[in-house]
């Protein structure tokens, strides 16, 4: 395996472990954009069917939509909406970091039993860390409570999907990922529009008094 | 028995207390002052074992047997570590697990002696040691662990000699963690900047200072010269993670490694410099940082 490939996965866990034990926002969007940037370079890195122009291409659209555009909107939403900067996990920041420890473990393991048929051979590491990717962002979406910090959790589930799919590449026609970029951006927009209009309305984005919203006769 | 190791052990005996003195001539550069003498270290040394000892009627013979119990732990970690590629004085398989409860064991007759003052101060810096150590040597246990594993050996002079320039080429992201991982752990247990301020005495904040604040006289010089041999014996640790080179020559290649002991003691004075002490509630989130690390490197190095 690269030592390159490696170093990058690891600044990729990394990131994922400063999202679970970070509490500020402008950390998260940082490692948003960081993530990105990694997923773009890696997209070149692990094809093993050599350089062809459409993983140029595709690194070239993933680097500039979720390395730029995204933490770009998401700190215009930040600014417009007005968010402090403390989370308010639901669970402190070293267990959710202890929980991070576990999933990896988990990850790891899961991933060994996984018969995958992939085309060739990847580096040992891509699939677990596309899983802890994914769990990773499943529990940010269970236990960080502000509105935006779910549209972020949304963009890490995605990013850990992509780093599962990267060896597929080859095999998958590139439209299909370019549509799935597109979707994610207008999903991104329109989450930010939403938050904007339910602080506007509410004064509020933490998603515990959503609930409130339901109809309280039925 | 080879008379290498034992060269050694008599040089980190004898240069320990310096590299706390180019620790605190770093840190008087940087703030731009002449700063102390580089040998200041072993004049206070040399000052307290001339004094007389004042011992409160509280205490009882523990407090007396804590700081020379610290040190002959200490100087026996000595004899079991490698400095460089030169085995240790006495080796054997599993004894990388001995040396961390002997340093469990120092800081535990440490604590012993705080708490046997019977004042309420010194329990308060005790209970924040070890609560903080309890996370420390989680990270160096997994840290070591991860090496021993790679190493396929469970001695820790034979765990150091596989720390090769090959095995960076291949483990590179593993090792360059444990570093990080271990670097971490060298700060927090010899009670540098960003856990603790060597500085401060008198600060409510302050951790491992108070513990030994009702020593006087040669205990405290004993006390000094032991954490100068911890700073050494933890910088070791780190250098041979980090320095895999080798040029073949005795002498060149124990240069080397002295002087990149130097340098560390340089790089703790410039993190003490560009660095403010965490707040006491961010310490644990620092430690299980380092936790975090060794356990990554653990479970990557694992497959």
């Amino acid at each position: 395996m690269l030592p390159i490939i490696d170093s990058l996965l690891i600044i990729f866990i990394l990131t994922n472990l400063l999202l679970l034990g970070s509490g500020r926002l402008a950390t998260y969007i940082q490692m948003i954009a960081v993530q990105g940037v990694l997923l773009g370079i890696l997209t070149v890195f692990i094809q093993h069917g050599g350089f062809r122009l459409r993983f140029a291409l595709l690194a070239i659209g993933s680097t500039a939509i979720k390395g730029i555009l995204f933490p770009l909107l998401l700190a215009r939403a930040t600014r417009l909406v007005h968010i402090k900067r403390e989370l308010e996990p639901v669970i402190g920041y070293t267990g959710s970091l202890i929980i991070g420890a576990f999933l990896l473990a988990l990850s790891l393991w899961i991933s060994s039993r996984l018969p995958i048929p992939t085309p060739g051979k990847i580096d040992d590491y891509v699939l677990p860390i596309a899983f802890f990717t994914i769990f990773t962002a499943c529990f940010l979406m269970i236990s960080r409570t502000k509105a935006i910090t779910q549209v972020i959790s949304y963009i890490v589930l995605e990013n850990g999907i992509y780093l599962f799919g990267i060896p597929f590449a080859g095999e998958a026609p590139v439209l299909i990922e370019l549509g799935l970029l597109l979707d994610l951006t207008v999903g991104i927009f329109v989450m930010g529009i939403i938050l904007y209009h339910i602080n506007r309305e509410f004064s509020s984005v933490n998603v515990n008094e959503l609930s409130s919203l339901k109809d309280s006769r039925l | 028995m080879n008379w290498d190791s034992l060269a050694n052990v008599a040089f980190a005996l004898g240069c320990a207390p310096f590299l706390m003195g180019v620790i605190n001539r770093t840190k008087a550069i940087f703030a731009g002052r002449q700063g102390q003498p580089l040998l200041q270290t072993y004049y206070e040394i040399w000052r307290l074992l001339h004094k007389g000892a004042v011992y409160s009627k509280t205490t009882s013979w523990f407090f007396r047997a804590g700081p020379l119990a610290g040190l002959a732990i200490t100087v026996l970690v000595l004899f079991l570590i490698p400095f460089g590629r030169v085995p240790a004085v006495v080796s054997f398989q599993g004894d990388f697990i001995f040396i961390v409860y002997l340093l469990g064991l120092m800081r535990m007759m440490t604590v012993l002696a705080a708490l046997d003052t019977g004042s309420s101060f010194e329990g308060m810096g005790a209970s924040r040691e070890l609560q903080f150590s309890a996370i420390a040597e989680v990270a160096l246990v997994f840290a070591l662990s991860t090496l021993a594993w790679k190493a396929g050996t469970l001695s820790i002079s034979e765990i150091f000699t596989k720390v090769t320039p090959d095995l960076w080429r291949t483990e590179g992201g593993i090792l360059s963690l444990l570093g990080v991982a271990i670097l971490l752990v060298f700060l927090a247990e010899n009670a540098r900047v960003p856990i603790d301020d060597p500085n401060t005495h008198l600060e409510l904040t302050m951790i491992h200072e108070v513990m030994v604040l009702d020593h006087s006289g040669p205990d405290f010089a004993m006390i000094l010269y032991s954490s100068a041999l911890k700073l050494w014996i933890l910088g070791t640790f780190l250098l041979e993670v980090l320095l895999p080179f080798q040029v073949g020559n005795f002498w060149l290649d124990h240069a080397s490694f002295i002087f990149a002991m130097f340098a560390l003691a340089v790089l703790v004075g410039i993190i003490e410099s560009s660095m403010a002490r965490l707040r006491l509630i961010f310490v644990p989130r620092f430690l299980m940082g380092a936790v975090i690390f060794a356990l990554l490197a653990f479970l990557l190095g694992l497959r």
